[in-house]
């Protein structure tokens, strides 16, 4: 099977049905909030946006049609083996095709617009991905794929930090962005924190953040507890299933950190609705491409 | 769990109250963000609607395409806040129900306890769920703006919370 036919597969496949590790975490906060919710008004309905969800989902997969009528925009990032053979060109072009297939096969609504401002004449086959590329080690060619749906997208934020903040900035800061997105993208989300580098690297690693497998933690065990903390912050916010008052705001907090200046400490969060629909396919040296 | 048929009278729209969980039944029309630049520039400018406002119910969606052997593709409500500067204005015409999700302004607010209006929040990201509850798509105008278009769906068993009710409750926390 060819990259591109795999790339296709991978999307069609995300849009109806969600990782293991995803819906876990939504079956995780229908039991947290009955547990913990003690029948409060908001817990209720709560728990009625939770069931409806799951139902979603059932309905989907049995149905094979997109989960959410947002199909997103293709967010692409690249991870390129230093010893990879891979042409560039190669990947882009098993990218492109690979979407063109699933948006058609897979009824993508065809949500993007080819400039911001003026016309926002819709470009009718949801081209082109955003598509970040990265070196990294070894030959393998590994090629992530988020369907970023916008209601979520439209509640990301940058904020530069002070560089003396320390943890408790940063979680104050996510706390308020959180707050302001309220129950406009969907909750319960998913929180990816990027920290460090520059405005925009801290951007591109809060995304990143929202790549990495939901049940696991953060490598360096710091890191891992700042994660830790900013979920326990925002469960404490009350925003709730649907923003309607429950228990559980967030599914989980990813974060992704690098090396700063000395006179800052840029934050980013990207915030995922429930609907955390992910594609990944790894091409290994020597395969069809 | 209640149910309604659409459109609402100002008695049944008296008889919802936030958090009650219903189900609507009958004609709606969608319209989201190009909809309502749209409408509000053709009130602006004293022109005959599409549609009439009067009773209307307004749901915020924008539909994937319909599969083969289905009237319509997935169809949750999108994010209300962003109708949030035209709504009052859609609202003081007549318009009665709003569906979508999330909160809204305090103008849309008071906008709808004002007309005694309601507005309903439907399942975000439910887009599979609520095409079940689809029986009927029939085109209205703006269909240029492809999944934007302004259409009329016949629903059935439409599951809805009650977010913000004409007496002035609300699910949500104020702004």
């Amino acid at each position: 099977m060819s990259l591109a036919e795999r790339i296709r597969d991978a999307l069609m496949h995300a849009v109806v049905e969600l990782d293991e590790d995803v819906l876990g975490r939504i079956e995780w906060a229908r039991k947290s909030e009955a547990e913990l919710g003690g029948g409060a008004v908001g817990s209720t309905a709560s728990l009625a946006v939770l069931d409806a969800i799951l139902e979603n989902l059932r309905i989907a997969k049995e149905k094979r049609l997109p989960m959410c009528q947002d199909t997103g925009l293709f967010l692409v990032f690249v991870d390129v083996g230093r010893e990879s053979t891979l042409p560039l060109s190669t990947i882009e072009e098993a990218i492109h095709s690979g979407c063109l297939r699933a948006v058609e096969q897979a009824y993508y609504r065809r949500s993007v617009v080819s400039e911001p401002v003026f016309e926002r004449k819709n470009t009718t086959n949801n081209m082109p991905p955003a598509i970040y590329y990265n070196l990294v080690d070894g030959s393998d060619v590994t090629i992530q794929i988020l369907l970023k749906g916008f209601g979520s997208e439209n509640c990301c934020s940058v904020r530069m930090l002070n560089p003396t903040g320390g943890p408790e900035a940063v979680i104050k800061a996510v706390g308020e962005i959180v707050t302001l997105a309220g129950g406009k993208p969907c909750p319960p989300i998913f929180i990816g924190v990027g920290l460090g580098g520059t405005m925009d690297r801290a951007a591109y690693l809060s995304k990143r953040a929202l790549l990495r497998d939901v049940r696991i933690g953060h490598r360096d065990p710091q890191y891992r507890k700042l994660e830790e903390d900013i979920l326990s912050h925002v469960q404490s916010l009350g925003i709730g299933s649907g923003g309607l008052g429950g228990v559980i705001t967030a599914l989980s907090v990813a974060i992704e950190a690098e090396p700063t200046h000395i006179a800052g400490m840029p934050l980013a969060v990207s915030i995922n609705c429930w609907a955390d629909r992910k594609a990944k396919v790894v091409y290994k040296e020597g395969e069809d491409a | 769990m209640r149910k309604f048929t659409l459109p609402l009278t100002p008695n049944d729209i008296a008889a919802m109250h936030a958090y009650d969980q219903v189900k609507l039944s009958g004609k709606l029309y969608v319209g989201r963000d190009q909809v309502h630049r749209l409408l509000f520039g053709m009130i602006e400018r004293n022109e005959e609607l599409p549609i009439s406002l009067k009773g209307a119910t307004i749901y915020y969606m924008g539909p994937s395409p319909a599969p083969k052997g289905m009237v319509i593709g997935a169809c949750g409500p999108t994010t209300s806040a962003r109708m949030d500067p035209f709504a009052p204005t859609l609202l003081d015409r007549g318009m009665s129900v709003i569906i979508g999700k999330g909160p809204r302004s305090t103008a849309v607010h008071d906008a709808i306890v004002r007309n005694k209006a309601v507005y309903l929040q439907a399942f975000g990201g439910c887009g599979a769920l609520y095409a079940e509850a689809v029986k009927r798509v029939t085109p209205v105008a703006f269909s240029e703006l492809g999944p934007e278009a302004l259409i009329e769906l016949e629903v059935e068993d439409f599951p809805v919370i009650v977010a913000i009710d004409s007496h002035g409750g609300s699910v949500f926390s104020r702004p």
